[in-house]
């Protein structure tokens, strides 16, 4: 019997350590951590059960079946965050490269499987040199396998995508299709066809880095929400962002205790607005000053910085905040502003959480390259994901709420549920200037700046749309935070159902 | 008494006078330019007129604007400040010629006290000790030597036309005097082109202490003590203390003596300052006389209890004095930090903005015995504009001792939150821990001699250290508790929090456990130590006040992944709190360096570019200028560090920038 037992704690062993020392000192030398050593980090500490961990691959060709390690190159299992279930998968670098073979993605599609069935979310820590090439099309199989439960998870539980090691080809199709994307820097990267590949076909020349790195993605492509400077500042963050989400879509956004009064009022916010209408500001300070104790998870922060989006707490809850920033193209609404909102909205109301968004748009930013680029169902698709979402609503104007752009931004009529308006707030169909030109064409310029000064008095201000019941509310700034704590806490019994539908056709 | 008084100033002294003038049942009229059209001094008095543009030269000093709002308001009186039209003596004879009493000397006080030379020679005829000097042609070196003699050594050997260092040479014997007389005299003549050159008496060790004078209109004249002002950067005060820990009795009632009969020689009335250099054998020179209320009068009003403006306002009402010399007491210690917009780790550059947070600590008597006072003219959400001075605030302690002002002015320091802008707190904090300050062994070249290679954060102290880092392991444990309160968590399965943390601090990893009850934490360190916590902290609070060993510890908190921010005492710290495990998987990350910038040139401040002076493909000169950037009304030129050959020029002339904005782009 004894021998029994230490015979399972003697295959434990064996399984942990992977590819062995040699490449588990290869991966630190890189200043990567080991699969095993990443869900320490993630998981509370003693919480993670394994699965599968005796699982090895099936392969008979190429000598394949003389190499059958325990385990077969990824960690599955389950565990808390801060006392909540996540499942999780960590490939595991140090065998074979972490490649995929069909019953590594057999042992993904497991906790997959599970984490739908029990609600909790996925995340995964991705390290993978790609498909086990040696297995063909069984690992092409294993990777679709792992795609179509990604697909039927989405809007279901949480998914989360860390990328930590290289993550290429038919690889990169998994993490695509999860809520969320990280990426380590100086250590990950993600492409659909490698540099070499690239250089054969195209004859670019550009390094793995350039092509797909943390900066790539997080800046340009928008791939990726975020990056992280090593793998324990990611796992930290990461905990950090489970914190904020529900752990599926049949629950509540989670609330834990705060300490920050929701009455605080913030007489710094009267000044925020400066006396230049053209003169930008920060708009991350009145998201700050409106959160629990200014805590914001930023999710896109290095792209389309003319949009914010992220997650705060509001008397301890989540929150999903949207709002346009002065301080870039002058908050103005455009293709990549538009689709990073629309993604955000929809992920936010897909998880029942409520949404905040702090609007000063000057309209969508006009030009050839937006037309061309599409910018009409690009914008269309945060109107549309704004206008389907059933989740609370409220919106504070803080300036300009400018033409279609006004619209857009939750506004009252796509169901906003408290629209709320700064005394700063210009509520119009444009600037005055603009506005008067078009009305009074042909005069003389000093009647266009009379006038302009009489269509700044009548429209710039948010009266006019008050008179029509379009904003619920003026309200003082330094108020803010108390005002919407207060309608948020209003909505918390919020029910609104769409019409049935098989889904929507958002324009994609 | 007046019924009205204008202030012709802004800022904090603006703020200061209306305090006073409230206090006494007086009105206040402020005036405004359009970059504080919204400032507090407008919030503060009665009634406000906006007398023009930003820049003070159309504004502030403007004397027809300042006259125009007395007629328009009815001001009886007008208080000054200091600064702006404050020692100017044509706006005194305007009043003067309206009638209407100006807040401060007569005119020809002013004038006389206005001139470098004619002061002295003042000064000099009432008895006043000032450097001892020959101001006439001196033929030779012999005769140089004869008149070094006379004067004492050391002695300088000055060029007239001299300026910059240029011929200029310290002697601190005969030979020297002779050799030195020689070398200045040609230096002169080859660099000006003027070879006459004077000695003077070469104070050493010198320190910067003025007496605080005050006189009525009825032959009274008092000196309220001195005050210490020789910590000082550039020729500008950062702090200043009252009384100075040199004087000794004797040497106090010399100087204030002098200082009664310098003020008395000129028909002074008001407050006035008499500046005086002391050197290490505390012989006390005459420098000028400042014929205004000083910006750091706080620290005198501190020890003896006397509202300095509120006796300006007596005096210029003919009031006479309500108290006597011998009624001037010292009482205690006080010591002043001016706060400014000025970024010490970017060698004090002007930093302009808003201030999105500005909470400064409470006024008054404190837990310790101390009291804080702090006069501002700022607010938060307020903006430090680039038009004027770039002081925020005037931050003032007392304690019954020096050592207790200084504890006093450090806890304040800690507690003063200031964000949004760059600023110079975390300097004055750093001095008040700096053994030489501490010990009162300063001289005016204290900055320059202890921060000569800039300022980079003061370092703690191994017992401060491990305060802090008790408390880091303290508060980490209250935020993780929290983050296990979260809803939706499994019954029973709950995540427990451990007792075992590690605490990274400046590099060090510090072991810790804690043992937790009711009233707070004692943190045991491995090598056997313990310190116990008590705070009512809570996650997310940017200010934390603890309770070390008994002892206040306040910081402010900042959050950084794995762990905190803290600053306190200079100090600018990352504290990570992790696991024994999470510390030693943290051990394996790789040190990442910081991206070279060495390749461009950064704005170094938010400014607007002037001028570019090079062009792509120029090839520049170690030290040669590059732009320049005018921010806060300086124009600051941007030279080049090394050789190198311009790739691209990033900004052009008129661009507004960013702190760390690219300009130019070398090969």
């Amino acid at each position: 019997m004894k021998d029994i037992l230490d015979q399972l704690e003697q295959r434990r062993a064996v399984a942990r350590q992977g590819g062995g020392q040699r490449r588990i000192e290869a991966q630190h030398a890189k200043g990567k951590l080991t699969a095993r050593e990443r869900i320490e980090l993630l998981l509370d500490e003693g919480s993670f059960e394994e699965f599968d961990m005796f699982v090895a691959h099936r392969c008979v060709d190429f000598a394949m079946e003389e190499d059958r390690p325990a385990g077969d190159g990824v960690v599955t299992g389950w565990g808390t965050v801060n006392g909540r279930m996540v499942y999780v998968f960590s490939q595991d670098f140090t065998v074979f490269g972490g490649s995929l073979s069909e019953t590594h993605a057999q042992k993904i599609c497991k906790i997959m499987d599970m984490a739908l069935q029990n609600g909790a979310p996925v995340i995964g820590l991705n390290d993978s040199g790609g498909a086990r090439i040696q297995e063909g099309v069984a690992s092409l199989a294993g990777y679709a396998e792992v795609f179509q439960r990604n697909i039927m998870a989405s809007g279901v539980v949480p998914q989360i995508s860390v990328i930590m090691g290289p993550c290429a080809g038919g690889a990169v199709y998994s993490p695509a299709m999860t809520d969320f994307i990280f990426m380590v820097k100086d250590s990950s990267y993600m492409f659909v066809t490698g540099p070499d590949v690239v250089k054969t076909v195209t004859n670019e020349v550009v390094t793995a880095e350039e092509l797909g790195g943390a900066s790539t993605h997080t800046r340009k492509s928008s791939v990726a929400d975020g990056a992280f400077e090593n793998d324990v500042e990611a796992l930290a963050e990461i905990r950090r962002l489970v914190d904020f989400l529900p752990l599926n879509n049949r629950e509540k956004a989670p609330v834990r205790p705060f300490f920050d009064d929701p009455k605080r009022l913030e007489a710094s916010l009267d000044t925020l607005i400066p006396d230049n209408p053209n003169q930008p500001y920060d708009m991350k300070e009145l998201i700050l000053k409106i959160a629990d104790e200014s805590d914001f998870f930023e999710i896109q922060k290095d792209f389309a910085a003319n949009i914010i989006t992220g997650f705060v707490r509001i008397e301890g809850q989540t929150t999903g905040v949207v709002a346009n920033q002065p301080m870039v193209l002058a908050g103005c609404l455009d293709i990549d502003a538009s689709r990073k909102a629309a993604r955000f909205v929809r992920f936010c109301d897909a998880f029942e959480i409520p949404i905040l968004t702090l609007v000063d748009v000057p309209g969508f930013l006009p030009g050839t390259a937006q037309e061309y680029g599409g910018v009409i169902k690009h914008g269309a698709k945060l109107l549309f994901a704004y206008g389907e979402a059933t989740v609370p609503k409220v919106t504070v104007i803080t300036r300009k709420a400018y033409g279609g752009a006004y619209d857009v931004m939750a506004s009252k009529h796509l169901r906003g549920d408290f629209n709320y308006a700064w005394p700063t707030a210009e509520i119009a169909v444009m600037g005055a200037k603009g506005a008067t030109e078009i009305i009074h064409r042909g005069k003389s310029p000093e009647e266009i700046a009379r006038l302009t000064k009489v269509y700044e008095d009548r429209f710039a201000n948010p009266f006019v749309a008050a008179e029509k019941g379009f904003i619920d509310e003026v309200i003082m700034p330094h108020s803010t935070r108390r005002r919407v704590a207060r309608a948020f806490a209003s909505l918390r019994g919020k029910k609104l159902v769409n019409p049935w539908k098989k889904h929507d056709n958002i324009p994609l | 008494m007046f019924q009205k008084i204008l202030i012709a100033n802004r800022g904090e002294i603006a703020c200061r006078v209306i305090k006073s003038a409230r206090k006494m049942g007086i009105k206040t009229v402020a005036v405004y330019s359009d970059a504080d059209r919204n400032a507090l001094h407008v919030q503060m008095a009665d009634e406000a007129v906006h007398i023009g543009p930003p820049p003070a030269a159309q504004s502030y000093i403007v004397i027809d604007k300042i006259m125009a709002a007395i007629r328009q308001t009815g001001a009886q009186a007008v208080h000054p400040g200091y600064g702006f039209l404050s020692e100017n003596m044509n706006f005194a004879a305007a009043l003067e010629a309206e009638g209407v009493v100006f807040v401060g000397p007569p005119s020809p006080a002013i004038e006389a006290m206005g001139d470098k030379i004619t002061s002295k020679k003042i000064a000099m005829e009432a008895g006043v000790s000032t450097v001892p000097g020959y101001m006439g042609l001196i033929a030779d070196a012999d005769e140089a030597v004869k008149i070094s003699q006379q004067i004492g050594y050391p002695v300088m050997i000055k060029a007239s036309a001299g300026g910059g260092g240029k011929g200029m040479r310290i002697a601190w014997n005969d030979q020297e005097a002779r050799e030195g007389f020689q070398s200045s005299k040609n230096e002169a003549a080859a660099s000006f082109g003027d070879d006459r050159i004077f000695i003077e008496k070469f104070v050493t060790q010198p320190r910067h202490i003025e007496i605080q004078v005050l006189a009525d209109k009825h032959g009274n004249c008092v000196y309220l003590h001195e005050r210490e002002c020789s910590i000082q950067r550039r020729n500008q005060k950062v702090i200043e203390e009252a009384p100075s820990p040199f004087l000794d009795a004797a040497t106090r009632k010399a100087m204030g003596e002098q200082a009664c009969a310098l003020a008395k020689a000129v028909g002074y009335t008001s407050a006035g300052t008499v500046e005086f250099i002391v050197d290490g054998n505390r012989n006390f020179y005459f420098l000028e006389m400042n014929t205004r209320l000083q910006v750091e009068h706080p620290v005198t009003e501190l020890i003896t209890g006397v509202d300095l403006v509120e006796q300006m306002i007596r005096v210029a009402n003919g009031e006479p004095l309500p108290f006597r010399q011998e009624d001037l007491k010292i009482n205690g210690w006080a010591m002043e930090s001016r706060l400014y917009a000025e970024d010490p780790y970017r060698n004090f550059l002007p930093s302009i903005g808003r201030l999105t947070r500005y909470r400064p600590p409470v006024e008054g008597p404190t837990l310790g015995g101390g009291i804080v006072r702090n006069d501002t003219g700022v607010y938060e959400g307020g903006e430090i504009s680039m038009f004027y001075d770039p002081m925020i605030a005037k931050l003032c302690t007392w304690g019954p001792s020096r050592a207790e002002a200084i504890e006093e002015m450090r806890l304040a320091l800690d507690t003063f939150e200031v964000e949004g802008i760059g600023h110079n707190l975390p300097f004055c904090s750093a001095v008040m821990d700096h053994p030489r300050f501490t010990s009162g062994n300063i001289t005016t070249a204290f900055i320059a001699e202890e921060y000569e290679g800039g300022f980079t954060g003061a370092t703690l102290d191994a017992e401060t250290i491990a305060r802090v880092a008790a408390s880091a392991a303290a508060m980490n444990r209250v935020a993780e508790i929290r983050r296990t309160k979260i809803s939706g968590t499994l019954d029973n399965h709950e995540r427990r929090v451990g007792d075992d943390w590690v605490v990274t601090l400046q590099g060090v990893e510090h072991a810790v456990k804690i043992a937790a009850d009711p009233e707070g934490s004692t943190v045991s360190f491995a090598d056997g130590t313990s310190r116990r916590v008590t705070s009512d902290w809570a996650p997310g609070q940017p200010l934390a006040r603890l309770m070390v060993d008994g002892k206040p510890l306040v910081m402010k908190v900042g959050k950084i992944s794995g762990g905190f921010r803290l600053r306190l005492r200079g100090a600018d710290l990352k504290v990570h709190v992790r696991t024994p495990r999470q510390a030693e998987l943290a051990k394996l990350m790789l040190e990442k360096l910081p991206p070279d910038t060495s390749r461009f040139l950064l704005c170094p401040m938010p400014g607007l570019v002037t001028r570019i002076m090079v062009e792509v493909g120029q090839e520049v000169q170690e030290g040669q200028a590059l732009a320049t950037v005018e921010a806060m009304k300086m124009e600051n030129i941007l030279k080049a560090e090394r050789k190198g050959v311009v790739r691209a020029v990033k900004a052009a002339a008129g661009a507004s920038l960013k702190v760390d904005d690219v300009i130019l782009e070398f090969e």
